[in-house]
């Protein structure tokens, strides 16, 4: 299991790795964390002619939060969750969901842009970003855009990212104080890939909840953000009967993939019960 | 035969050069070229972790990284862990309290436990029963590798107190 | 100083932890570098096979004159398969080598397997016993026609007598799904050409070296003194690395070809692809249960899927006849039906692995236990009480005899400390908050420790069970123990120094062990079977006991007093009731430079001898206590009780560390792992990533109590017990979750317990809540 050979590039800055990107295009891949393209090239699944590696650039190894928003530069390894990165609920639900990806050495190397461009479908920082509605800021030697996470990903392992562009940063919104979060996720190990997770969040005023955000990931080729069912849970009081009819239409309403692990019909079983949980958490 | 690349190395405080190619792993890097054998290849996939070295003193994954990204960094493995002939208190532990049998997936869950306790020296039992859920283990069992940890804590912070 | 039963550090970890190991790997580094191409279907022939120009390319064309592995068993019922170490026709398994390429990094190697183009015929797979047994299925081997390979088959006289008597009959089918043994590191091997010499040194990752020297000087068509066969540090076996496989043949054939140093160091997909797995079997038993809940007699048809070949050198009745001799397990009844067979696959062979056969009997005799007693209202303890073995010896339906051991006690020690009342009202009140615990019980005997008539008695043509040892005490006083078992991690260096000690009053630290080196030891089978305590320990003591009497006579001489009045220990050679002593040094040094002053005695301290004993039963009983989600069907261990019987324990560390061990494997097997094939035979798991070895998260403390019943089956006085763990665990822990799911009435019989075939069973049971 020895990687097949490529050419390796270490750019000094942003701007080399972008030329690099524009010249090389779909012969070379990225390579940040490396905690999943690695794998796969020593499987030989993968076999890039040119890797870029990108850790040099220290430029992009950031944390900013604003009003608006927590950015999230590409270089930022999942260990920087470890502890929580801004005051609040965000704050609160990135350390906690961090805890569920892989373990502690690959938390050490892996990153959060990494996780996301590779668009594993049971990435749990895919989830966040679905479900909390991050932006994300690409950029190439052509310029910038800014991508809406449900136009961002487009499948297992497929994203809006074009050949030469680099996924620079990730934009979470912020969340007010007032926000309350929830996450669950079933693996087979500690560590294991989700079978089945979901995210949830709502801000609750005087028993009522104003705002929520629902989503749930391992269990389709993409992480989904469950829009319709945050319209119903708006308006209604935080009850337990709420929740179980929210989650008997989760499962209902996606038509899960199946593997060894976990059948069509179990992961709906999941479903359901990821979305119970995770939104009995956050409105508890 | 593909481009080989010039890489000095900083591994347990010496100074390795060596000319690999660029797909060669640090695993494979530490073992063959400079002769380090002790970071052991267990799945090459990043799950079993028996080839878990420190690299700027967080545990990683030695068979996820290209040796030739290890420029520059300095790198620790269990050749680098004991005193001299003095054991480390982690190598110390695992032998009074039966923490290893074949002794293959040794070396990483020492490294291991040897960084996490760096970055955090107080690991409540969850959490270092969280890390250690980390690497695998085939003999043990776990139970001993997890209390050698333990005891070890305890006495790298009663030392840290002297 | 007695140095027995003292909780010693091991002699063998300072080395292992300053990452001063031996594994072959860490020798490979200026061989060159070998990789096997592997069949990509699991069954078809092969048309051609397109290799490049430039590289050193070998297929089984160029090994025509290597003999295939064929182990026999002298039964009628035994057909023999021939595995070529290199296929020329056709491929039998997903995984099979084809075609070995050698190249000077293992990376180069994998780019010249990449460029040789294997064209096969592909032709339908037969991967489940059920399709290998139905009548019209082709034929796996054209050798055997029904793809049974081997079949025990006997009925006791009395038997439909007791099922016309029964009060209940229960009846179940019982599926364990395949497993691999895992071990941390995989297999590989280095194969030296010396030129002066003409030999080869093959250093490998194997449990039984002098059996591989046998296996493939007789492939190769070679004396075995043109090889040696060098077992370093073993990074774990489990039984997976017993067999003989081709890859190790190929690696002599190639270094006494290219004239130079080769190895090959398996990666982790061909592991799980191509070494060898277990466990895949399929019982149904009928059990005859008198109204009081004794089992009058019972019935089992039992499958083994044995895969594409027969394992050598123990061969493919390993599994089979195991289950059929040793399924009655602890319990005394007389009358016994049962036929058992092996049968042929296009899936990788089937090889011992940790247990052999007994954590699926177990597990179907414990599953049986609980549903017979739910029938007859009898609680699950007491009808182990009513069918336990008490006397002793026992002699089993399958002629079987079983030495003292202590179930009854073992169990009712395991369950005082279970504090089951306490438990039955944390239950209780736990349900009505909808959380579901349950608790766990299973009984077994480990037959361990046994010598050539086992292994006679299963017709084996090459017959394993002794072993030999050479004792040596140099002039200065150091002892030197040369042993045909190879350790791979157990300790067992450490173990036989204590006992050796105690022999000779000699401090543990003053004996080298040296194993796994045909070169240097006495002919040996390795370690495998929970043997080498037993027997590696007992001519260990038996040698050493030699040298003993040898140092008494020469101390006698010195001291002129009678052998009988010498007492070793501690160093020194002490007259008892007087104060005359002299140092063992200082005698051992006598043997040999004033030999002419011992009238009668050989020059030197050098003895040895065998030991081949008919073999020892250990028993335990193990309590498992679970919490079952019923949402997600993820069950956590919470607490393991284990009460073991082992004899006498020489070092009760290492001893704990066996059974902590193989209760992970138990776990492991009653949850977690699960070798998958598709319809075409193609693998599922060939990572760490699908195939589930458990963390340190999965596993629980594990509490061990121990019973130290004396037998006189071991001159040790210690029984074998590196299987019991993984043997008694599957059946705690299934029984603890049907407990837990008792109010759903939910019996599973299937290993592994996985979440989805939990939560299937909830739906059957309409426990489903979103159903």
């Amino acid at each position: 299991m020895k990687a097949a050979a490529f050419d390796y590039l270490r750019p000094a800055d942003l701007g080399e790795a972008l030329a690099l990107l524009a010249t090389h295009k779909d012969d070379c891949k990225i390579l940040a964390g490396g905690q999943s393209l690695v794998p796969a090239m020593n499987f030989r699944l993968a076999r890039p002619a040119i890797l870029v590696d990108i850790n040099d650039l220290n430029e992009l190894d950031y944390l900013r939060a604003d009003a608006d928003h927590l950015k999230i530069g590409a270089l930022t390894r999942h260990a920087a969750f470890h502890r929580p990165v801004v005051e609040g609920p965000l704050g609160t639900l990135l350390a906690k969901v961090v805890r569920y990806i892989a373990h502690y050495p690959i938390r050490q190397r892996g990153t959060f842009a990494g996780s996301l461009s590779h668009a594993d479908p049971a990435s749990e920082w895919c989830l966040v970003a679905a479900t909390l509605r991050a932006e994300m800021l690409a950029k190439s030697v052509r310029g910038e855009r800014v991508i809406a996470a449900g136009d961002f990903f487009h499948g297992t392992f497929t994203t809006a990212l074009e050949p030469d562009e680099v996924l620079a940063e990730i934009r979470l919104p912020a969340m007010a104080p007032d926000w309350r979060v929830g996450f669950y996720e079933f693996s087979r190990r500690a560590g294991d890939f989700a079978l089945g997770m979901a995210v949830a969040a709502a801000r609750v005023e005087e028993g009522t909840i104003r705002e929520a955000r629902l989503g749930v990931g391992g269990v389709a080729d993409r992480a989904i953000r469950l829009g319709t069912l945050e319209d119903q849970l708006v308006g209604k009081p935080a009850s337990s009967a709420l929740i179980d009819g929210i989650a008997r239409e989760a499962r209902g309403m996606i038509e899960p993939n199946g593997d060894i692990h976990a059948s069509p019909e179990y992961r709906r079983d999941l479903i359901a019960t990821s979305v119970k949980r995770a939104l009995t958490e956050a409105l508890a | 035969m593909p481009d080989k690349r010039d890489v000095t190395l900083a591994v347990n405080g010496k100074t390795y050069a060596v000319s690999v190619e660029p797909r060669r792993s640090l695993a494979d890097v530490l073992r063959d070229d400079c002769g380090l054998t002790g970071t052991h290849l267990g799945c090459e996939h990043g799950v079993c972790g028996a080839c878990t070295v420190l690299v700027n003193e967080k545990p990683v994954r030695a068979c996820l990284m290209f040796g030739v990204q290890a420029e520059g960094k300095t790198v620790r493995t269990v050749e680098g862990l004991a005193d001299g002939d003095t054991l480390h208190p982690l190598q110390q532990a695992f032998w009074e309290n039966h923490g290893l049998q074949c002794g293959f997936c040794t070396p990483g869950f020492l490294m291991l436990a040897a960084g996490a306790l760096q970055e955090n020296p107080d690991m409540t039992d969850d959490d270092i029963k969280d890390v250690l859920s980390s690497n695998l283990c085939r003999c043990t069992g776990y139970q001993n590798i997890v209390k050698a940890v333990r005891l070890a804590a305890r006495e790298m912070r009663a030392r840290a107190r002297i | 100083m007695n140095w027995i039963g003292r909780r010693l550090p091991r002699l063998e970890d300072p080395a292992l932890l300053k990452g001063g190991g031996s594994y072959v790997a860490d020798h490979a580094g200026k061989a060159a570098a070998v990789c096997f191409v592997r069949s990509p279907v699991a069954r078809g022939t092969i048309v051609s096979i397109e290799m490049p120009s430039d590289g050193t390319v070998f297929t089984g064309r160029d090994l025509a004159d290597v003999k295939p592995i064929r182990p026999i068993l002298h039964r009628p019922d035994y057909v023999a398969i021939g595995q070529p170490v290199l296929p020329v026709d056709r491929v039998s398994f997903c995984g099979q080598a084809v075609a070995v390429v050698v190249a000077d990094d293992a990376a180069l190697a994998e780019d010249l397997a990449e460029q040789v183009f294997v064209d096969i015929d592909v032709a339908d797979a037969i991967v489940d016993f059920d399709t290998a047994l139905a009548p019209d299925a082709a034929p796996v081997h054209p050798e055997a026609t029904s793809n049974v390979v081997v079949e025990g088959r006997m009925k006791t006289q009395g038997l439909d007598q007791a099922f016309a008597e029964a009060a209940e009959i229960v009846a179940l089918d019982v599926r364990s799904h395949r497993q691999s043994a895992a071990p941390m590191e995989n297999r590989g091997g280095l194969a030296e050409y010396d030129a002066a010499s003409g030999r080869v040194t093959l250093t490998a990752s194997v449990q039984m070296p002098h059996m591989l020297r046998t296996g493939i000087a007789d492939t190769l068509g070679i004396p075995e003194s043109e090889l040696r066969v060098i077992a370093p540090d073993v990074g774990g076996g489990f039984g997976q690395k017993m067999s003989l496989f081709p890859e190790y043949v190929v690696l002599v054939w190639l270094a006494r070809k290219l004239k130079r140093s080769v190895a090959w160091i398996e990666d982790r997909r061909e592991n799980l692809l191509a070494s060898a797995h277990g466990r895949d079997q399929a019982f149904s038993l009928r059990g005859a249960f008198a109204r009081d809940g004794r089992l009058l007699g019972l019935e089992a048809d039992l499958r083994s899927n044995i895969g594409a070949f027969s394992c050598y050198p123990v061969t493919c009745g390993v599994e089979p006849l195991m289950a059929f001799a040793e399924l009655p397990g602890p319990y005394d009844f007389a009358e016994y039906g049962v036929r058992s067979r092996g049968v042929t696959t296009n899936t990788c062979m089937m090889a011992p692995y940790r247990g052999v056969s007994r954590p699926t009997l177990t597990f179907s005799m414990e599953r049986m236990m609980d549903v017979a007693a739910k029938r007859l209202g009898i609680d699950a303890a007491e009808i182990r009480r009513r069918n336990l073995i008490k006397a002793f010896p026992h002699r089993s339906p399958t002629g079987l005899v079983y030495d003292e051991g202590s179930y009854l006690q073992a169990m009712e020690v395991a369950i005082e400390a279970a504090g089951l009342p306490a438990f039955r009202a944390r239950q209780e009140a736990m349900r009505e908050r909808g959380r579901y615990l349950g608790v766990g019980l299973s009984v077994f005997s480990e037959r361990t420790g046994y010598g050539t008539p086992a292994y006679a008695a299963r017709g084996m043509e090459i017959v394993p069970g002794y072993e030999i040892v050479d004792c040596t005490m140099d002039p200065s006083g150091d002892v030197v123990l040369r042993i045909g078992s190879s350790p791979h991690g157990q300790g067992l260096k450490t173990s036989l120094a204590q006992l050796v000690s105690d022999e000779l009053g000699v401090e543990p630290q003053r004996i080298r062990i040296i194993s796994g080196d045909t070169d240097a030891t006495p002919y040996g089978w390795g370690t495998f079977a929970s043997r080498s305590m037993v027997i590696a320990g007992g001519s260990s003591k038996l040698a050493a006991g030699k040298v003993a009497g040898k140092l008494k006579t020469i101390a006698a001489t010195l001291m002129e007093t009678s052998p009988d009045d010498i007492e070793l220990k501690d160093g020194w050679a002490r007259v008892s009731h007087s104060n005359q002593a002299m140092e063992i040094g200082t005698l051992a040094r006598a043997a040999y430079h004033q030999s002419h002053r011992f009238k009668g005695l050989l020059p030197g301290l050098h003895e040895n001898a065998v030991y081949d004993p008919g073999g020892t039963f250990s028993n335990a009983s193990h309590i498992a206590f679970v919490e079952v989600d019923i949402e997600t069907g993820g069950v956590r261990v919470e607490r393991f009780l284990v009460a073991e019987d082992a004899g006498v324990l020489i070092n009760p560390m290492i001893v704990d560390g066996q059974i902590t061990g193989g209760v992970a494997q138990g776990i492991a097997n009653a949850l977690f792992e699960e070798i998958v094939y598709d319809d075409t035979g193609n693998l599922l798991t060939a990572s760490f990533a699908d195939y589930l070895p458990p963390t340190a998260a999965e596993i629980p403390e594990i509490e061990i109590m121990h019973m130290e019943t004396v037998s006189a089956e071991s001159v040790t006085k210690a029984k074998g017990v590196g299987e019991g763990g993984a043997i008694g665990a599957p059946a705690a822990v299934v029984n603890a979750i049907c407990d837990a799911l008792s109010p759903f009435g939910i019996e599973l019989f299937e290993l592994p317990a996985t979440p989805q075939r939990i939560r299937e069973a909830l739906r059957r049971a309409g426990g489903a809540s979103y159903a």
